[in-house]
C-alpha cells in the first residue's frame, strides 16, 4: 500500500473530524452489572463520556427506615452482594456505635474470619472477570476466569456450611454474629486457604509474563494521588495510587489491632499497580484468617439475649458513622437513631459509587479497548453503585 | 463546634451562607484533600440539613461539616469547586433530596429516571406513592 493516508487512517484509526456517539451498555458483558457509558468518540480515542447509573437502584435508605435493626441486616448484604459480609458488618457496626452495645471477643474474631474469606471470594470474582474482559489478549482470556471462579466456590462453599447460603449471608446482627462455626469448619478454612495460596502463585505467573497484559494495563488509567483522594477513592484502588491508606489500619475496628498484617501500596496508579496491591491483599487476608483461627477466644458470640419480635431491638438517640474496610474499599453507614427500633435516617457510602466516579476524570483521551480494562480494574458492583 | 463519631473527628455547623467558605478552609487550611461522602437530613419542618465529610489521611483526621438550610429552604452552594468528588454525591443528594447546589456543574438526577416526579428520602414521601407505570 503506497497511500501513506490510508495508512494513516489504518493505524490511527481515524483521519477525519466527525465524532461518533456510541452507547455502551447497560448490558454490557464488560459492565459487571448494568452501567451505561454513552461515549463520544474520534476513531478509537475516547474524547466524552457520559456515565449513567442507576438501574439498579432500590432505595436502600429508605428501605433502612421502614425496616428494623434486626430485619435490616440481612436486606444490607443486597447493596453489595458480591462482598455480602461486608456491607452487614457496616450496617450492625454503626447500630451498635449508636446504642453503645459491646461485642464479645469470639464474635470480633468470626466477624474478621468472615471478612477475609470474603475479600478473598471477592478478589477471586474481580481478577476472573477482569482477565475474562481483556479476553483474546491473554491468549483465551476465559482460562483465569474458570480457575478463580472455581477458587471462588470453594469459599462459597465454606460461607454455606458457616450460614447455609451461598452469596447473601444475614450473618451479622446488632450485638454480635448469627451463628457460631460448626464442628471441623476451622479445618476445611485452613485447607482452603492453603489451596488458594499456593493458586495465587500459578496465577500471577500465567498473567505476569504475558506481555499482552502487561501492555494492556502498565500505565493505562493512571489516578493521581491528588484526583483519588479527592474523587474519595478507597481500598486497592487509593493504595493502587501510592496512598497507604486501610481502615484495618488507620482506625482497627472489630480487633484488628490484633493481627499482623501489611498494607500494601504501589505508586504507579494504573490498572496494574491495582491489580498488584490486590494480589497482595489475598495473601495478606490469608495470613489474617491463619491468624484469627489460632487465637479464636471461646465465649458467646453475642451480647444480648435473642429477641421475640423483630421491634424489641432498640437504639437509643444518636448518630454515627461505621466504615469497614470492604473488598472495593471504605464501606460506610452513617446512621441516625431516634430511640425507636428503625433508624431515622441510614446513608450508605458505597465504595464502588465513589470509585466509579473517577471514570470522567480518566478516560477522556483513552482507546475504547482501554475503557474496558479500566473499568474492570475499578472492580464495581453495581448493587452497591445504585443501592 | 463539638466532637462526635469515633476517633480523631470533629463536627462542624456552620450557616449555609459560610458552606463554601468552611470547605475551602477545611481543604486549604486542615489539608482535608480527601473527600469521603455528602449527604442530607430532612429534620421535617425544622428543613433540611446537608452533611458532608472529609479527611486529612496524612493526620488520620476526619472533619464533619453540617448546615442547616431554613425551613422551606432548597438553595445550598456547591462544594464541587473545591472536591470533585462532591459531583456525583450532590447530584444523589439532589436526587433524593431536592437540594439545589449552586454552582454544580451538572446538576441532573443521578439514580431515579430524569422525569422521576418527587424526591424520595424526604420524609414527606410516602414509602408506597403510586408512580406511572415503566415505559
Amino acid at each position: 500500500m503506497s497511500d501513506p493516508e490510508a495508512r494513516k487512517v489504518i493505524e490511527m484509526g481515524y483521519a477525519g473530524s466527525e465524532r461518533l456517539t456510541m452507547n455502551m451498555g447497560p448490558q454490557h458483558p464488560s459492565a459487571h452489572g448494568v452501567f451505561r457509558a454513552i461515549l463520544s468518540l474520534e476513531g478509537e480515542t475516547v474524547v466524552d463520556i457520559d456515565a449513567v447509573i442507576g438501574y439498579l437502584h432500590r432505595c436502600h435508605e429508605k428501605l433502612a427506615e421502614t425496616l428494623t435493626y434486626t430485619q435490616y441486616p440481612s436486606i444490607a448484604s443486597k447493596t453489595d452482594y458480591v462482598a455480602a459480609m461486608t456491607s452487614e458488618l457496616a450496617y450492625v457496626r454503626a447500630a451498635e456505635l449508636v446504642g453503645k452495645i459491646e461485642v464479645p471477643k469470639r464474635a470480633q474474631y468470626l466477624r474478621v474470619i468472615a471478612a477475609e474469606l470474603q475479600r478473598i471470594a471477592s478478589h477471586c470474582l474481580w481478577l476472573g472477570t477482569w482477565t475474562l474482559d481483556m479476553g483474546g489478549a491473554l491468549g483465551g482470556g476465559a482460562t483465569i476466569f474458570l480457575y478463580c471462579i472455581r477458587e471462588r466456590e470453594w469459599v462459597l462453599d465454606l460461607f454455606e456450611a458457616l450460614v447455609g447460603a451461598r452469596l447473601l449471608y444475614g450473618f451479622h446482627q446488632v450485638g454480635g454474629t448469627r451463628y457460631d462455626i460448626p464442628a471441623g469448619w476451622d479445618k476445611k478454612v485452613r485447607d482452603t486457604i492453603a489451596l488458594v495460596e499456593r493458586r495465587l502463585d500459578e496465577y500471577e505467573d500465567m498473567l505476569e509474563s504475558n506481555a499482552f497484559f502487561q501492555v494492556r494495563t502498565q500505565g493505562v488509567g493512571v489516578v493521581s494521588r491528588e484526583l483519588a483522594q479527592e474523587i474519595g477513592f478507597s481500598g486497592p484502588l487509593i493504595r493502587g495510587s501510592g496512598v497507604g491508606y486501610d481502615i484495618r489500619r488507620a482506625e482497627p475496628y472489630s480487633s484488628y489491632e490484633d493481627f499482623d498484617f501489611k498494607v500494601p501500596v504501589e505508586t504507579a496508579g494504573d490498572c496494574y499497580a491495582r491489580y498488584r496491591v490486590r494480589m497482595a491483599e489475598f495473601r495478606e487476608s490469608i495470613k489474617i484468617v491463619r491468624q484469627a483461627l489460632d487465637g479464636l477466644p471461646a465465649g458467646p458470640i453475642s451480647s444480648r439475649p435473642g429477641v421475640k419480635s423483630v421491634g424489641q431491638v432498640r437504639i437509643a438517640k444518636g448518630e454515627a458513622y461505621a466504615r469497614v474496610e470492604g473488598a472495593r474499599g471504605e464501606v460506610g453507614c452513617y446512621l441516625i437513631a431516634d430511640g425507636s427500633a428503625k433508624p431515622y435516617r441510614m446513608k450508605w457510602r458505597g465504595a464502588s459509587f465513589s470509585n466509579l466516579s473517577v471514570l470522567p476524570h480518566i478516560l477522556i483521551g483513552c482507546k475504547i479497548a482501554d475503557v474496558v480494562a479500566i473499568m474492570g480494574s475499578v472492580d464495581p458492583v453495581f448493587g452497591e453503585v445504585d443501592r | 463546634m463539638s466532637a462526635g463519631g469515633e476517633g480523631p473527628a470533629l463536627t462542624v455547623s456552620v450557616p449555609v451562607e459560610r458552606w463554601l467558605e468552611l470547605g475551602r478552609f477545611a481543604k486549604d487550611t486542615l489539608g482535608c484533600q480527601y473527600f469521603n461522602f455528602s449527604t442530607a437530613v430532612d429534620w421535617k419542618e425544622q428543613g433540611l440539613e446537608v452533611v458532608a465529610r472529609v479527611e486529612n489521611l496524612d493526620a488520620n483526621f476526619h472533619l464533619t461539616l453540617r448546615t442547616k438550610l431554613p425551613a422551606g429552604e432548597t438553595r445550598c452552594p456547591s462544594l464541587v469547586p473545591v472536591w470533585r468528588g462532591a459531583n456525583w454525591m450532590e447530584r444523589e443528594c439532589y436526587d433524593m433530596f431536592g437540594i439545589l447546589f449552586e454552582g454544580h456543574p451538572d446538576l441532573r438526577r443521578i439514580l431515579l429516571p430524569q422525569d422521576w416526579e418527587g424526591h424520595p428520602l424526604l420524609k414527606s414521601y410516602a414509602v408506597d406513592t403510586p408512580h406511572p407505570p415503566y415505559r
